[in-house]
C-alpha cells in the first residue's frame, strides 16, 4: 500500500472499463449481480452465459484470468459450505461414485456455488478497476448517505496511517528487547493494539479539523464535472442488459 | 483600513472545564508577520482554532478582516475558511489524498473552483512553495521537509488573507527550515505564527505575542522581547545555547 487511492484490489491498468465514471460501474455491477441471484438455479444455459459476459468485461478490462482466480479464493468458505449440501441434504438421493447425494443438495450446492462466484468475479472486476476514491466519489454521486461515505474516506486515509503507525510501534518496541515469539510478551502486543486504536482516533480527530480548515462540509468535492456522460451509462449497461437478456431467453426457451 | 485580523475579550473552556483562554485581546494589521510564543499548553492551538470557528462557545469576538466568525453561520463560515488558512503542526495530518495535486485542491474545489481555475489554483500553489515537480507524487513518498512545504501549498491554494502556522518548523533539518523561511517571507500575505523556535520567530516576525496560562503576558517588537531574559525565563521560554538576539541581524 502507501499510495492512498490504491487497495489491495485494485489493479492499475489503462483500459476502458477502468476510464469509466465510477457510479456507472457501480450500478452496473449492482444490476449485473441482481439478474444472476434472480436467476432460478435451473437455467444452467444462463449461468454459463454469464460467465461468457465477465470474461468479456475481464478482457476488456485487461484483468488477467489468473489475478482474478487468485482473488476469488475469498469465496472460498461458502464453497466449502456447498461441497457439504449434497451430503446432508434431505429428500430424494442419486448414487454418484458409491455416495448416495440428495438432489436437493446438489441444486443447493450449484446454486450457491454459481451465483457466488458470478458475483464475487463482478466486484473484483469493479474492485480491479475503480480506486478506492473513485469508488467513494461514485457512491456519492450515486447519494448514497454521507455518513457512509465519510467512513470511507476515513478508512481511505487510515489504512495507510495505521500501517505505518503499526510499523513504527513494533519497531519500537523490537528495539527495546520485545521478542514476539514469547508467549508472555502477547501482553505487550495487546497493549500495543490499544495504543493504536487511541493513537489513530486522536489522529483521526487531527485530520478531520484540518479538513474541516479547508473548507470540508461533508462531502467530497469531485475533481471532474459531477455527472458521467451519457455514453458512458450507456456502455456499462452493456453487462446488466446481455445478462437480462440472456435470463430472458432462458426462461422462454426452457 | 480594517485590521487582518481582531480578537477581543475572547475566552474559551474545553468540555471539561478546563479554562483555555481568559480574555484575549489581539490586533494585526494586514501585512504584518506576527509571532506568537508561549509554553507547552499556554493555549496557543487553542488560540488558532478559534480563529476559522472550529473551537467557538466562549465569549468575546473575533474578526477577519473585518468579517466577524459566526459559528452558526454556514455561508460565513465557508468565507472564513477561505479567508484565514491554517497550516497544523503535523503535515500527515493535513495531506490525505493520493496525490500532492488532488490535496492542494481539495480546499479550493471545497470552494466551488473548479476545471481550469482550479488547475491555476494548484500550478501557483505548488509554484510558490518550490514543488510544481513534485504534483503527481504521493504525500506520503515524500520527505518531511517537502510534507510541509505541500501543507502550506495546499493553504495557499484557498488564496487567504491570513496565513496561520502552527510550529512551522518544528523537525525540520536546517536546511528545510532555511527555505520555508524565505517562501514564508516571500509570501504577500498577513502571517500569524505560533512557534517554540525563537531565533526563527526573529528571524521571520518583526512583533511578537507571548501567551501564557490563556492570558497575552506581552505583545512587542521580537528582538526587544528576546532580549529580555527576566520575562523569557519566567514564561519558560528559552533561547538556544549561544543565542545572542542583540548580536544577530535580523533578515529582511
Ligand atoms: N480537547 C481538549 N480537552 C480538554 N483540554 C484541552 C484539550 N485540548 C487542550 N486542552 C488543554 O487546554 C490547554 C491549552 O492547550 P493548547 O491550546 O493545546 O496549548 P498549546 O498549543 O499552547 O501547547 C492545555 O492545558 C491543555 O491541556
Ligand atoms: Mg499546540
Amino acid at each position: 500500500m502507501g499510495a492512498g487511492h490504491a487497495h489491495p484490489l485494485h489493479l492499475d491498468r489503462d483500459s476502458r472499463v477502468h476510464r469509466l465514471a465510477p457510479e456507472v460501474k457501480i450500478v452496473a455491477t449492482l444490476l449485473f449481480t441482481i439478474v444472476v441471484v434472480v436467476t432460478p438455479r435451473e437455467e444452467f444455459a444462463a449461468f454459463a452465459g454469464y460467465a461468457v459476459l465477465i470474461a468479456l468485461v475481464a478482457l476488456l478490462a485487461r484483468v488477467p484470468a489468473g489475478w482474478l482466480l487468485k482473488r476469488s479464493t475469498i469465496e472460498l468458505p461458502f464453497v466449502l459450505l456447498a461441497v457439504v449440501l449434497p451430503v446432508l441434504g434431505h429428500g430424494e438421493r442419486v448414487d454418484w461414485l458409491g455416495m448416495s447425494l440428495s438432489v436437493d443438495g446438489l441444486h443447493g450446492a450449484w446454486n450457491i456455488f454459481a451465483k457466488g462466484t458470478l458475483g464475487v468475479l463482478a466486484s473484483l472486476l469493479l474492485a480491479a478497476t475503480t480506486t478506492m476514491r473513485d469508488l467513494i466519489l461514485g457512491l456519492d454521486r450515486l447519494r448514497c448517505p454521507t455518513v457512509i461515505t465519510q467512513i470511507m474516506t476515513f478508512m481511505l486515509r487510515y489504512v495507510d496511517v495505521l500501517i505505518d503507525d503499526a510499523r513504527r510501534m513494533r519497531i519500537a518496541r523490537l528495539s527495546r528487547g520485545y521478542d514476539p515469539r514469547f508467549l508472555w510478551q502477547v501482553k505487550a502486543f495487546a497493549v500495543g493494539v490499544g495504543a493504536l486504536f487511541l493513537r489513530s482516533y486522536e489522529r483521526g480527530e487531527r485530520v478531520y479539523l484540518a479538513m474541516l480548515s479547508r473548507g470540508y462540509a461533508g462531502r467530497m468535492p469531485s475533481p471532474v464535472e459531477a455527472t458521467a456522460p451519457a455514453r458512458e451509462w450507456a456502455l456499462s449497461s452493456a453487462l446488466p442488459v446481455a445478462a437480462a437478456g440472456i435470463a430472458v431467453a432462458a426462461a422462454v426457451l426452457a | 483600513m480594517t485590521a487582518a485580523l481582531s480578537i477581543t475579550g475572547l475566552t474559551f473552556a474545553y468540555p471539561d472545564g478546563r479554562q483555555a483562554l481568559h480574555g484575549i485581546d489581539l490586533t494585526i494589521a494586514e501585512g504584518e508577520r506576527v509571532a506568537l510564543l508561549g509554553p507547552n499548553g499556554a493555549g496557543k492551538t487553542t488560540l488558532v482554532l478559534h480563529l476559522n470557528g472550529i473551537l467557538h462557545g466562549g465569549e468575546g469576538r473575533v474578526e477577519i478582516a473585518g468579517l466577524p466568525v459566526t459559528p452558526g453561520d454556514r455561508r460565513a463560515i465557508t468565507e472564513i475558511r477561505r479567508r484565514v488558512g491554517i497550516v497544523f503542526q503535523d503535515p500527515d495530518d493535513q495531506l490525505f489524498m493520493p496525490t500532492v495535486a488532488e490535496d492542494v485542491a481539495f480546499g479550493p474545489a471545497n470552494l466551488g473552483v473548479r476545471g481550469p481555475d482550479l488547475d491555476d489554483r494548484v500550478t501557483e500553489a505548488l509554484a510558490a512553495v518550490g514543488m510544481l515537480e513534485h504534483r503527481d507524487q504521493v504525500p506520503q513518498h515524500l520527505s518531511f521537509g517537502q510534507r510541509r512545504r505541500v501543507a502550506v501549498a495546499t493553504v495557499l491554494a484557498m488564496r487567504p488573507s491570513l496565513l496561520v502556522l502552527d510550529e512551522p518548523s518544528s523537525n525540520l533539518d536546517p536546511a528545510s527550515r532555511r527555505e520555508l523561511a524565505e517562501i514564508i517571507r516571500s509570501l504577500p500575505v498577513t502571517v500569524l505564527m505560533v512557534t517554540h523556535d525563537l531565533p526563527y520567530a526573529l528571524e521571520l516576525c518583526p512583533r511578537s505575542v507571548i501567551l501564557d496560562a490563556g492570558r497575552i503576558v506581552a505583545d512587542a517588537p521580537t528582538a526587544g522581547l528576546l532580549a529580555d531574559r527576566a520575562l523569557m525565563a519566567g514564561h519558560r521560554l528559552e533561547l538556544p545555547f549561544g543565542f545572542d538576539p542583540a548580536t544577530v541581524s535580523r533578515g529582511v
